[in-house]
């Protein structure tokens, strides 16, 4: 849902029009995925829009602002890769997710696939393209680590998603002629953290504006 | 209709011919000049009309008030991206360029609807844009199905199956706030108020004051005059919202029993002119917006084509 959210500030901002068809479309995907998740959880409007900061328990690498193209892109190869990968294996698994994770694996696998040309046109199109594409992923590198977190419920072998993670975008990366960022991604506050309801101070502002409306109108439906 | 003939006259009554028997006109028949360009001007407008609607829209995608409501107008605005894209390759059959017009519209020598220098200043406002706006575009827009240029009424075909579901999706958003608490009620009301000339000004100048108006018609491109379409839309929207339970704010509007129409009140064609002039609400802002879009996405659009004379890709 929150990244849903962040593709959704691009609509009527992006290079090309087919990007905004892309971007949307994305967007929807996802948004179509976290009403199921909500739903399954309690009534959807409720948890999305009555809910404070520190009640959020989404990674903190969904919730990064949009930045340039190249940023948004980044984030969106992090995190389709490791959608992919992990729907795959909760859809094998058979447990509660399952029927959802098969569904959305359809959905994924075309982000990711987005997310892969986008980064390898920019990081081998032109110096500049390269060079906003290498400080994006980069800057987003620290906030990879929360991914492979185990979540409490979901039965996956978290070390083997996180090789095959690595080993898929290494191959993308070095088809870009770039490479994979070096430096921590397990610290303190950057592993587990979103997890846990503590976020970066860019959220607050984006949930301040989501819900402004629905919290000015106490049980209106809409 | 065929190309063969021998002379610039012989063409000319091969097109006339074609028109006279109601036959499509296709990319590559011979087509006067004149034909040619104001098919090229309309839809361009019509394209950038779609590109630059996308904005007072997702001015509320992020404030949503729920996340039905906001899967709804996701699509929808992707929906208006995807009709521009349409109508751009509509008009390159013509020999024009997507980039071209672009250009055009970025230096203001190409126009888009005037209702979009409008502000989207409430939640409701959405749901009037729906309801009005894509009502008006949408009984301005069923005739031009049966246009005479073949790529354009085509296009026309599928953009206007979407847009009757945004229309009915629009008046569902208003009935729900107008049967909702008063706050929403109000909202409803307000939203309506604000909408409801601009989109009667949707369907262009008077037909005495209307430049093109007599040439699209003789070559079937405009089908009605702009004061039909007018009449033809207060018609339908009159039992709409006595429906919704809102009211329209035109005092003089009333069933004319003689002519079987609904009389409404004079439209301030000054605001009209001033809109079209660029001194509107939002001009400057759309405009400037859709610049900056295309001004910060150059650095990614060489990338792509450079990434593709690198790898011989087909460039997207």
């Amino acid at each position: 849902m929150v990244l849903s959210h962040r593709l959704g500030e691009w609509a009527g901002h992006a290079p090309v029009l087919e990007e905004e068809v892309a971007l949307a479309n994305i967007a929807l995907d996802l948004l179509g995925q976290a009403r199921v998740l909500l739903s399954l959880a309690g009534d959807e409007d409720e948890l999305a829009y009555l809910r404070e900061e520190r009640a959020f328990r989404n990674v903190q690498l969904v919730e990064q602002p949009n930045g340039d193209f190249a940023h948004t892109i980044a984030r969106q190869l992090y995190f389709s890769t490791y959608q992919e990968l992990l729907y795959e294996r909760l859809a094998r698994g058979g447990g509660p997710f399952a029927p959802l994770a098969a569904k959305a694996v359809k959905e994924v696998a075309y982000h990711r696939d987005h997310a892969e040309h986008w980064t390898l046109r920019l990081g081998d199109g032109t110096a500049e393209s390269h060079e906003r594409m290498r400080v994006a992923l980069e800057s987003l590198w620290r906030f990879t680590g929360e991914l492979f977190e185990p979540v409490e419920g979901c039965e996956v072998e978290w070390d083997t998603l996180h090789t095959a993670w690595l080993a898929r975008l290494t191959s993308v990366l070095e088809r870009a002629t770039l490479a994979v960022p070096e430096g921590p991604r397990r610290g303190a506050w950057a592993a587990g953290a979103g997890r846990q309801g503590v976020h970066t101070e860019s959220f607050g502002r984006m949930l301040a504006e989501m819900q402004h409306l629905h919290r000015s109108h106490p049980g209106a439906t809409w | 209709m065929t190309t063969m003939a021998a002379d610039a006259g012989a063409y000319e009554a091969v097109f006339d011919a074609a028109l006279a028997a109601d036959e499509r006109i296709e990319p590559r028949d011979w087509m006067p000049d004149a034909y040619r360009a104001s098919l090229v001007r309309q839809m361009a407008q019509h394209a950038h009309s779609e590109i630059i609607g996308m904005q007072p829209e997702a001015n509320w995608i992020t404030r949503a008030p729920s996340l039905r409501r906001k899967a709804i107008l996701m699509a929808k605005v992707q929906d208006e991206a995807g009709h521009g894209l349409y109508l751009y390759s509509a008009a390159e059959t013509l020999g024009t360029s997507r980039d071209e017009l672009l250009d055009k519209l970025h230096t203001g020598r190409q126009k888009y609807s005037s209702i979009f220098n409008y502000p989207t200043l409430t939640w409701a406002d959405v749901g009037a844009i729906g309801w009005l706006v894509d009502g008006a575009a949408i009984t301005n827009q069923v005739p031009l199905c049966r246009c005479s240029y073949g790529p354009y009424a085509r296009a026309m075909v599928r953009i206007c199956k979407e847009e009757s579901f945004h229309q009915r999706q629009g008046y569902e958003l208003l009935l729900a706030l107008s049967k909702g608490t008063e706050a929403q009620h109000a909202m409803a009301q307000d939203a309506v108020d604000r909408w409801w000339w601009p989109s009667l000004m949707m369907f262009g100048p008077p037909d005495d004051a209307s430049a093109h108006s007599a040439q699209s018609m003789a070559w079937k491109i405009k089908r009605h005059s702009n004061d039909e379409l007018r009449q033809r839309f207060v018609d339908i929207c009159v039992p709409q919202a006595e429906s919704l339970g809102l009211t329209l704010p035109d005092p003089d509007l009333r069933w004319n029993e003689e002519r079987g129409h609904h009389d409404f009140g004079a439209i301030d064609w000054n605001e009209f002119h001033e809109v079209l002039r660029g001194n509107g609400p939002c001009n400057a802002q759309r405009i400037s917006q859709r610049r900056r879009a295309h001004e910060e996405g150059a650095w990614v659009r060489e990338a792509a084509a450079a990434y593709a004379a690198k790898h011989g890709e087909e460039q997207s």
